[in-house]
């Protein structure tokens, strides 16, 4: 089977009889167990955005030609649509059904959590993004090595890149195969390979430039489709919020509760802590800073995290009317329910006895107000944000391997950009490979954690390199090195060592977990930052000498961009 | 290149007009930087310390002030990018302009 798929990579019409003949087979299998149904209306539509998509992907193929039309959609990208395709980044399928299904739990806890994944976004504008666009080229490590040594340097970064990337594809890819066989019938496996194939084939054969479009139609879609549903459910309470959470504590069996924050937010140390892993985590990922490289110049960068930042704030606003739309219109439903479950007092159900958990409430939703093609409509814009989020993914760790690894650590630079660019393409199919076996093998792991360490590495390693690197003259290679390792290890390891890895996931006794906070953030972004200071001040090598005096040469560029690398015009 | 460089690097260092975009610049992203993490912060370390504040009924009904609070939290995100934006696009930008068509001469 696998065989067979990876024969027919980049014919268009391949997606087509995979899906055909997974759908029949699971549609067998389904009659067998009678656990889920096809979703037939789910399967066509999302056969038509793989097409159309695979339409993008044969275009952008036919225009990428250089490593920067490979890497950077020849930064021909405005920033109106940067600013789509980063929120289409940030708005996987895991933030649009798991707040609007933290939502549909616990009511304003809900919207707590989701202001956190926000807040990053400005300080990225005030102090990363134009200085990124100024200062690099395709990957943030460009930004680290520009005055610092580009062999060491890069080690590091592409390290930290392809830790975050591989955490976060993981997540995506459990995520995926479960989600998809819920939505559409399929087995595990085939939706995991079905998506493994298609983000190889959106990468190798388009680059950035379809990773970039697949997102932006992937962000319309998605955003289209939220707001469709929150001004459903708010029509029915005649436009009156008021009224929409009066019937939400009516029936919910937390009432009164559900408008008051709950027990997301414990103590002081905990909420700073993810506070800083959300805040900085976002300025550390790789598939997000590689998209400050598509657009022409320092304007446009700054245009893109606007446009971004109100993109994601309208979703955010909008999941939490989802999540109340769930509540008055699903909670009282047999339809939605599992059979056997519960009716409390107050003819509810509890939202943990949802088909599916919790985490379907938005899927159920659009069943509710828009009916089976709706539910299709929104069901296939879900497996289509899984496609989008992990091409992207795939991307960043491609290149993390071809322009930083290969080109500068292994071939040191006597390399040629048609090479390069190969070396990224087989990149792209090993990480979809890999991706595929992780993605099978982490099936039955409770793989919730990886995305929370994703961010804590991105925050903790890459993060204080990038920033250290461009704000502080003193910044030497050996303490970048010494200091963003740290930073990594350190983070990797308390995670492993928290509640929610050692007590929840690996099964030791409750108690027993050695770091009490599930998110180390405060703690190994000081080791970090507190090691870059350290081993850059103790330095006292000719090298780093050097090292210092170049800052001011990166210090103006940054400022004003003389001598960035300008777009390329098509 | 590296001397035709230096000396670029040390012309643009020593204009007036790069001295005052970097002061100015700078002082406004951090001021703005500041005031998110002050809202952010300070919304969740309410809640830490004094949830009921936030649970409280608006105006009689069922909406709580944690309601507007928390989106007003995200508003403030989107109204303060607007602001670096607007402020980018029409001082600084032309400031660098002035600064690079200089360096170039």
């Amino acid at each position: 089977m696998v065989r067979q798929l990876i024969r027919s990579l980049g014919r268009s019409a391949f997606a087509l009889t995979v899906l055909g003949s997974s759908a029949a087979f699971a549609a067998g299998a389904a009659e067998v167990s009678g656990k889920s149904d096809i979703n037939y209306e789910a399967i066509g539509m999302f056969l038509a955005f793989v097409l159309m998509t695979l339409g993008i992907t044969k275009w952008a193929a036919g225009r990428t030609k250089s490593a920067s039309d490979f890497y950077a959609a020849g930064g021909g990208i405005t920033g109106f649509q940067n600013g789509l395709a980063i929120a289409g980044d940030y708005m996987s399928a895991a933030s649009f059904l798991g707040i609007s299904g933290l939502v549909f739990a616990n009511g304003y806890d809900g919207l707590i959590y989701s202001v956190g994944w926000l807040v990053g976004w400005p300080v990225i504008l005030f102090l990363i993004a134009e200085r990124l666009r100024n200062l690099g080229k395709f990957t943030f490590a460009d930004v680290a090595a520009f005055r610092l040594d580009a062999t060491r340097i890069r080690i590091l970064s592409a390290t930290g890149t392809l830790v975050v990337v591989a955490f976060y594809l993981i997540a995506q890819m459990v995520g995926a195969g479960k989600l998809i066989q819920l939505l559409f019938g399929l087995e595990y496996l085939h939706a995991v390979v079905i998506v493994g194939c298609l983000m190889i084939v959106y990468v190798a054969f388009g680059g950035m430039v379809a990773t970039t479009w697949v997102q932006i139609i992937k962000a319309c879609l998605l955003l289209g489709g939220a707001s469709f549903m929150a001004f459903m459910v708010l029509a029915k309470f005649g436009f009156s919020p008021e009224a929409m959470f009066k019937r939400a504590t009516e029936i919910h069996p937390k009432g009164l509760a559900i408008m008051a924050p709950g027990a997301l937010i414990k103590d002081p140390i905990s909420t700073i802590s993810l506070g800083l892993a959300l805040m900085f985590g976002t300025a550390g990922l790789p598939h997000i800073l590689m998209r400050f490289f598509t657009v022409s110049d320092a304007k446009e960068a700054r245009k893109s995290v606007f446009y971004a930042t109100g993109f994601i704030g309208y979703f955010y606003i909008l999941t939490f009317i989802i999540g109340f739309g769930a509540i008055t219109l699903l909670l009282q439903d047999p339809a939605f329910f599992k059979a056997g479950a519960v009716i409390g007092a107050n003819g509810s159900y509890s939202p943990a006895d949802m088909i599916g958990t919790g985490n379907m409430s938005a899927i159920h939703l659009s069943k509710a107000v828009g009916g089976s093609w709706f539910l299709g409509f929104i069901s296939a814009v879900a497996f289509a944000t899984i496609l989008a989020v992990v091409a992207g993914l795939t991307l960043a760790g491609a290149t993390a391997i071809s322009h930083d690894l290969y080109a500068s650590v292994i071939a040191k630079g006597h390399t040629n950009e048609e090479r390069e660019v190969n070396i990224s393409k087989a990149s792209a199919v090993v990480i979809g490979i890999i991706a595929i076996g992780l993605g099978y093998m982490f099936e039955k792991i409770n793989v919730a954690f990886m995305v929370g360490l994703a961010f804590a590495v991105a925050a903790s390693c890459n993060f204080p390199v990038l920033a250290m690197s461009t704000f502080w003259r003193g910044t030497t290679t050996t303490g970048a090195l010494i200091g963003g390792f740290l930073g990594l290890i350190s983070s990797a390891t308390l995670v492993v060592l928290s509640p929610g890895v050692w007590e929840a996931t690996l099964g030791y006794p409750k108690g027993s977990a050695l770091f009490p906070y599930d998110n180390p953030a405060l703690f190994s972004m000081s080791i970090a930052f507190f090691g870059i200071w350290l081993f850059s001040v103790l330095d006292g090598s000719e090298r780093a000498q050097k090292e210092r005096a170049a800052f001011d040469a990166q210090y103006v560029r940054s400022e004003t961009g003389i001598g960035a690398s300008g777009a390329v015009s098509h | 290149m590296s001397l035709e460089k230096d000396a670029l690097t040390a012309r643009v260092k020593a204009d007036p007009k790069f001295q005052e975009l970097v002061r100015k610049r700078t002082f406004f992203a951090w001021t703005l930087a500041l005031m998110m993490v002050a809202i952010y912060f300070g919304f969740v370390l309410t809640i830490a310390f004094n949830k009921q504040i936030l649970g409280q009924s608006l105006a009689g009904g069922v909406t709580t002030v944690g309601i507007p609070v928390g989106l007003g939290v995200i508003i403030s995100a989107f109204v303060l990018t607007g602001i670096y934006v607007v402020r980018a696009n029409s001082g600084f930008d032309e400031l660098t302009k002035q600064i690079v068509e200089k360096a170039k001469l």
